[in-house]
């Protein structure tokens, strides 16, 4: 590198910062490549994804987020159905860390307050670190399952909702006229009804049981990000490159889906995070007042649902906890959404509040 | 364009709105698998000519678009055919439940409005301090607080801590008595937490706004006392955009009420509504369903034509 050593003599012109080796040693021009792919030009997700990790509380988030996705994955063992064509009837996962039988019920002793008095003893079996409920079952034990069922609602409600929202609101958006006003005006027709009323009226039609649940929080779903995308298509679709692409004769479908998506998708991954929140507390609410899963289940809204009395004569544990586990999940799923909105607008003021108005 | 104008074309719009939901809600029961008249004759077993009869009576035999069209006369007249359960007119049984839900809903409204606001006010006024941070942490879990869930611990804290409020309905008590209303406070406090978080951050954001803006320091550096500069100048303009805000709510406090009507058995129309899905009465559900949304474009329009009158701008 350094050239200033090399040349001392009186009246010699010193050359700074000039490589004379790398100038020989050079590659002929023929064998450059270009590459997209070097260190000064890294996507927009990769420095988003930079400074996400930078944001401790939304890693707080996502931590606990994970943590509830493996407990209520790990708590009891899951054996496949016969009729599934690999690994049907055998068990996927074998491991257990839910202490009881979260169905196991013991109706003569219903209530039982939470006791740490035993949790030294060597006998797991009577532990009930968070109580039992009316029907004497192990309430940390329906907790970590319910996730099965409040959890999962929330993702596949949103991914399904996804699907149906970002191509039609990117239809509207880029084809407008007729279309667009045609998709726009069920948009807000629908918006016009509370969240929790439209996905009662579906229910009311379509009756009770998990995917009549998510098919109702997906019909409420999709509007938001049909909103979304067809505003941030419309905007970019004005940008040169989109034109570029069909003046070079690029076909609709991969102007949209390679031009125009990437640069618009930011804002609905952001609104789908926060509304994972939304959906497992709208699916919570619906269980909760009955019209959700069978009252059986261990889903969170269920169960503090068969625990409406109990809470008033004192049991106050029935009543506690699942609600505790909803508000955790929801708190840490608006965590790790604010984390993604600072990240992908680290301009936009850092600010608590959701991102829709219900 | 005057505010007039404004006005008459803001509400044109939402003529095709109040249309289209008609629509959702009629089609609804068209939706429904089966024969609606199962629905109605509760799925009892009739011969075929007795059914028609009761097709006939319902105007069920007529082409759909004629049954929309006398479903949409008579809903305007509010006119929504009588219960399946019941047999009362749905108009009664809407009638005796809607009051409890204005007021539950109005008190929600007010406990919102009366919190959020000052609170947003000091959050900017003292931001980045102390107040700053725990009215930050309220909103983080005021927004993720399931209003149910709140409503039971309110029951716990106060049924059988406190014993401050009653927590069992009032039995024959006017609904403006003193027992009803001070029943009506934790499930008000219930649907307005949430609303009072959202509420509050965007009162804070909007006045940080404002504050950094030149007419502030202009008016501080003319020598105003810091009070007027705040009420006078910065509150007037950071209120504007939380006005319509505050509108919109009433979405939210529609949904709040739903749910937590069921918490604390409040007789009012969402408990109306959840009870009959059970029991799929469906001239009830379309008829509360059909309210809501009219209430929601109503509110809509308020919050724009609001908005217009306080920011004369807006009406281009």
């Amino acid at each position: 590198m350094a050239t200033r050593d090399s040349s001392t003599e009186r009246g010699r012109i010193t050359v700074d910062g000039f490589d004379v080796e790398s100038v020989v040693d050079r590659d002929h021009i023929e064998s450059w490549t270009p590459s997209f792919r070097e260190e000064a030009g890294r996507g927009r997700r990769y420095y988003a994804w930079q400074r996400f990790k930078r944001n401790r509380l939304a890693l707080v988030g996502a931590g606990i987020i994970g943590v509830m996705v493996f407990v209520a994955v790990f708590a009891r063992p899951i054996s496949l159905p016969g009729g599934v064509p690999l690994l049907g009837g055998e068990t996927v996962q074998p491991f257990s860390l839910a202490p009881a039988d979260p169905a196991e019920q013991d109706i003569l002793t219903g209530h039982t307050a939470p006791t740490l008095a035993s949790i030294t003893s060597s006998d797991p079996l009577g532990l009930h670190v968070l109580g039992t409920d009316w029907a004497g079952r192990d309430i940390l034990s329906r907790i970590m399952f319910g996730g099965r069922w409040s959890i999962s609602l929330g993702f596949i409600a949103v991914a399904v909702a996804l699907l149906i929202g970002v191509p039609l609101g990117a239809i509207a958006g880029y084809y407008g006229g007729y279309v667009d006003s045609v998709i726009m005006r069920v948009v807000d027709m629908l918006y016009a009804f509370p969240f929790i009323v439209l996905a009662i009226a579906v229910i009311a039609i379509l009756g009770r049981g998990y995917w009549e649940l998510v098919f109702a929080l997906v019909a409420v779903g999709w509007l938001a990000y049909a909103r979304i995308i067809r505003g941030e298509v419309l905007s970019v679709k004005q940008n040169e490159y989109v034109t570029a692409a069909r003046a070079l004769g690029a076909r609709d479908r991969s102007v949209i889906t390679r031009h125009i998506l990437p640069n618009a998708m930011a804002p609905v991954i952001v609104q789908a995070t926060l509304s994972v929140g939304t959906t497992v507390l709208t699916a919570a609410a619906l269980g909760f007042i009955g019209l959700g899963l069978s009252p059986a289940t261990a889903e969170w809204g269920v169960m503090l649902n068969v625990e409406q009395d109990s809470i008033a004569r004192g049991r106050w544990w029935a009543g506690v906890f699942p609600g505790l586990a909803i508000f955790l999940f929801v708190m840490a799923i608006n965590l790790v959404g604010d984390g993604i909105r600072d990240a992908f607008d680290p301009q936009g003021e850092a600010d608590g509040s959701d991102g829709g108005f219900r | 364009m005057s505010l007039q104008r404004f006005v008459v074309k803001r509400a044109l719009v939402t003529i095709p709105l109040l249309l289209g939901i008609t629509m959702i809600t009629f089609g609804m029961v068209h939706l429904i698998p089966g024969d609606p008249i199962d629905f109605i004759t509760l799925f009892t077993d009739l011969d075929p000519e007795t059914k028609q009869a009761i097709r006939a009576q319902y105007g069920l035999d007529d082409p759909v678009y004629v049954q929309y069209v006398n479903w949409v006369v008579d809903a305007a007249q509010f006119d929504f055919g009588r219960s399946i359960i019941t047999q009362r007119p749905v108009s009664a049984e809407i009638m005796d439940r809607l009051p409890y839900t204005l007021v539950m809903g109005s008190m929600a409204f007010g406990v919102t409005i009366v919190t959020a606001i000052p609170a947003g006010i000091a959050a900017a006024y003292y931001r980045n301090t102390g107040i700053d941070q725990f009215s930050r942490v309220f909103a983080l879990v005021g927004i993720a607080l399931p209003n149910f869930w709140l409503g039971l611990i309110l029951i716990l804290l106060f049924g059988n801590v406190l014993d401050v409020f009653p927590i069992l309905p009032p039995t024959e008590q006017p609904l403006l008595s003193v027992p009803m209303l001070s029943y009506t406070i934790l499930p008000a406090l219930a649907i307005g937490t949430g609303s009072t978080a959202l509420l509050m951050r965007l009162m804070r954001s909007s006045m940080v706004e404002e504050m950094s803006k030149d007419y502030v320091r202009t008016a501080r550096a003319k020598g105003l006392p810091e009070r007027t500069v705040v009420t006078k100048h910065v509150l007037r303009n950071s209120l504007i955009s939380v006005v319509t805000v505050a509108a919109i709510q009433i979405a939210f406090i529609i949904s709040g009420s739903v749910v937590v009507e069921i918490v604390f058995a409040y007789p009012g129309l969402g408990r109306l509504l959840v009870g009959r899905v059970g029991n799929r009465d469906f001239p009830v559900i379309q008829a509360v369903v059909l309210l809501i949304g009219v209430a929601v474009i109503a509110a809509n329009l308020l919050a724009d034509v609001l908005y217009a009158y306080l920011d004369p701008r807006i009406r281009y």
